[in-house]
């Protein structure tokens, strides 16, 4: 009877090929979109990540408060001996210590230039197996020069330096207050120059040493916050939430403004939607598809039952019940689903693997972003293991319920009639 | 031999709802079908012969009296038990042949006994044999679209002997033949009744399938008119 079915099925093609068509464009559809848009709202978030936020970041509750105007003064204290004992409490995560400070910069031997406001941050460069410098791809940013190599050397933004007209090799000198509320001028030179490409750091940013920062603003074992990367490489609440547990723990007796604290990525830079976002968005795009692909089948179900209108009319006639012609329709189904589910999900995982490997270039449009959270220049897919499985949710689900639906003409069908209807 | 009653009707009613009001197609019926009969149910439109058929078939219940096919009260029956009657017992020739279009002719005959449960080795013997009987083993891979009228009617008469059954109920089974393909489908059907002793009954007006009946009862209004026997 199976084969009899099935041979039934696949000789008559508007049963089996235009649903296998529309499930497989469905599926595709749903697996590549779900793909492309969970890699789009990683890339965001991790790119934030890297720069800003860290998965976790360890700062001081005074810092936090006030982070926009960069309170290097309520910055953490002891900072070695934190990173120690963050390491030791947490393995497998990367700790890296980092301050953001604000300045003036002009060029060393002109007196008669207006100092030009500068961010800058102090990042780790120099240490042996820093990974500074690769997570923030650095070298690949570079448009001139090179990384530097030794203690008073800085990196400018390419735009920054266009604007003061400097270049590589080039002295500059930075106007800063330190955390003792004091001024002075410090020397540098310019190692090279980068593009970020974003908009807000192309502006006006320059990197120093971690070093260099600490003895610019007199913050010797002092850092403005210690941020901590996944060994996974991606942000997830499983990971993060016990260690803030934990974090509170240790910590728990303390209190007062310069008492470390613990935050997660998604409390940092209304970052918190974003992640939710990145988190529903596979199913939400998933749901989307389903029932638009159970309409469409639906649609085609009900057209499928009028062309084979004669055909159920007969087997009730010949013997069948409703209840097994109903059921031998949803087993149909259930073949065409997986069928359009295989085909379809393979190629949406292969043009996710493409989105995935080359992505899409758009730092056309980013290059007026001036959003706290950093928008990658290329936009790429990131296939996860429910890619391979999910599209059996819109491509089987959807298939059996636009079956079902259609198919309840089969139990109002008045067998009386059968003769009358079949003379047509 | 004696005879045996294969359907009994006793003071049969159907009536249909007609918007608030009710329509009477069949009113207090009795008949009697003995085994191994070529009986027709004859009259013009709207006389209750297909009502009486699809009683009869178990695809529609009486409102009252009641209709034994085989031993079996069909008020009484239940939906599956119905859909067994017809599976097990009945055959069914349609006007309009409902062969299924994208399987063959072989396929076609072989779909009522998949549904009985015989093995490969015995659905081929009984395909092959009543694929014999209508003289069509020569067109067992076509599919209906590639046959005429007259052998398509032949495949559907297949298929309603192919298990055998007691009793093959037939609506105007040449309403969509000419004369040639009419006389020769019936002649085949007289050939099957006489040969295998199974009961025909047919509801029809056309005179071709009285010219053919050995008994035929008269409908008109929803009653038993008049009856012929035909002796042979």
């Amino acid at each position: 009877m199976i084969r009899f079915l099935l041979k039934g099925l696949f000789r008559d093609r508007s049963r089996s090929l235009l649903p296998v068509i529309v499930v497989t464009i469905g599926v595709m559809l749903a697996v590549f979109m779900r793909g492309y848009i969970n890699g789009i709202m990683v890339d965001m978030i991790e790119q934030t990540a890297r720069f800003t936020t860290g998965h976790v970041k360890v700062m001081t509750q005074g810092y936090a408060d006030n982070i926009d105007q960069l309170p290097n003064d309520l910055a953490l204290t002891n900072a070695d001996s934190l990173t120690t004992v963050l390491e030791s409490e947490y393995p497998g995560v990367t700790w890296v210590s980092r301050i953001k400070f604000g300045g003036y910069l002009t060029v060393a031997d002109t007196l008669d230039r207006i100092p030009a406001p500068a961010s800058a941050m102090g990042l780790d460069l120099l240490s042996k197996g820093s990974e500074e410098a690769e997570r923030l791809n650095l070298k690949k940013s570079l448009v001139q020069g090179h990384l530097p190599k030794v203690s008073g050397e800085i990196l400018i933004s390419d735009e920054f330096a266009g604007k003061l007209a400097v270049k590589p090799g080039d002295l500059v000198v930075l106007k800063t207050s330190g955390t003792a509320g004091h001024f002075h001028d410090d020397t540098l030179k310019i190692s090279g120059t980068i593009r970020f490409g974003n908009t807000a750091l192309d502006r006006a940013t320059i990197v120093t040493d971690l070093k260099d920062a600490q003895k610019i603003l007199i913050m010797e074992n002092r850092v403005g916050e210690i941020l901590g990367f996944f060994s996974s490489g991606y942000y997830d609440d499983e990971t993060a939430d016990p260690m803030l547990a934990r974090f509170k723990t240790l910590n728990s007796s303390a209190e007062g403004d310069l008492i470390p604290q613990m935050y997660r990525l998604r409390d940092q830079e209304g970052l918190s939607l974003y992640v939710d976002i990145s988190q529903g968005m596979g199913n939400i795009v998933i749901f989307i598809f389903m029932i638009a692909m159970s309409l469409v089948l639906w649609n085609a179900g009900l057209l499928g039952g009028l062309r084979r209108y004669g055909e159920i009319g007969i087997r009730l006639a010949i013997g069948e019940t409703k209840g097994q012609v109903y059921r031998s329709m949803i087993n149909e189904s259930l073949l065409i689903g997986f069928i359009g589910t295989i085909i379809g999900t393979s190629i949406g995982l292969s043009l996710s693997w493409l989105m995935q490997t080359y992505g899409l270039d758009i730092s056309e449009f980013t290059k007026a972003s001036t959003t706290g959270v950093m928008m990658p220049n290329i936009m790429r897919a990131r296939i996860t293991p429910p890619d391979f499985y999910m599209g059996l949710v819109p491509g089987v689900l959807s298939t059996v319920a636009g079956t079902m639906l259609a198919g309840i003409g089969i139990y109002k069908r008045n067998t009386a009639m059968l003769f009358k209807e079949l003379e047509a | 031999m004696e005879n045996k009653l294969i359907i009994q009707i006793e003071k049969l009613t159907k009536r249909f709802p007609i918007g608030k009001g009710e329509f009477t197609a069949l009113k207090g019926i009795d008949l009697g079908i003995v085994e191994g009969e070529f009986t027709g149910l004859v009259g013009p439109s709207g006389s209750g012969k297909t009502t009486l058929l699809n009683i009869i078939g178990s695809l529609d219940s009486p409102t009252e009296g009641e209709a034994n096919v085989l031993g079996q009260a069909i008020s009484k029956l239940t939906a599956k038990q119905a859909a067994r009657l017809r599976k097990e017992n009945l055959g069914f020739i349609f006007q309009s042949y409902n062969l299924l279009a994208v399987h063959t002719v072989y396929e076609n005959v072989e779909f009522p006994l998949l549904l009985l449960h015989y093995s490969g080795a015995e659905r081929k013997k009984m395909v092959l044999d009543a694929l014999e009987w209508v003289g069509l083993t020569e067109k067992i891979k076509s599919k209906p679209p590639q046959l005429s009228g007259g052998e398509c009617q032949r495949v559907a008469i297949a298929r309603a002997m192919v298990k055998k059954p007691s009793l093959v109920l037939a609506d105007e089974p040449t309403a969509n033949l000419d004369a040639e393909n009419s006389h020769n489908i019936l002649k085949t059907m007289k050939k099957l009744n006489e040969e295998l002793k199974t009961t025909f009954l047919f509801a029809t007006h056309d005179e071709k399938v009285i010219s053919y009946l050995n008994r035929k009862v008269y409908l008109l209004d929803g009653k038993v008119d008049r009856e012929e026997i035909v002796s042979n």
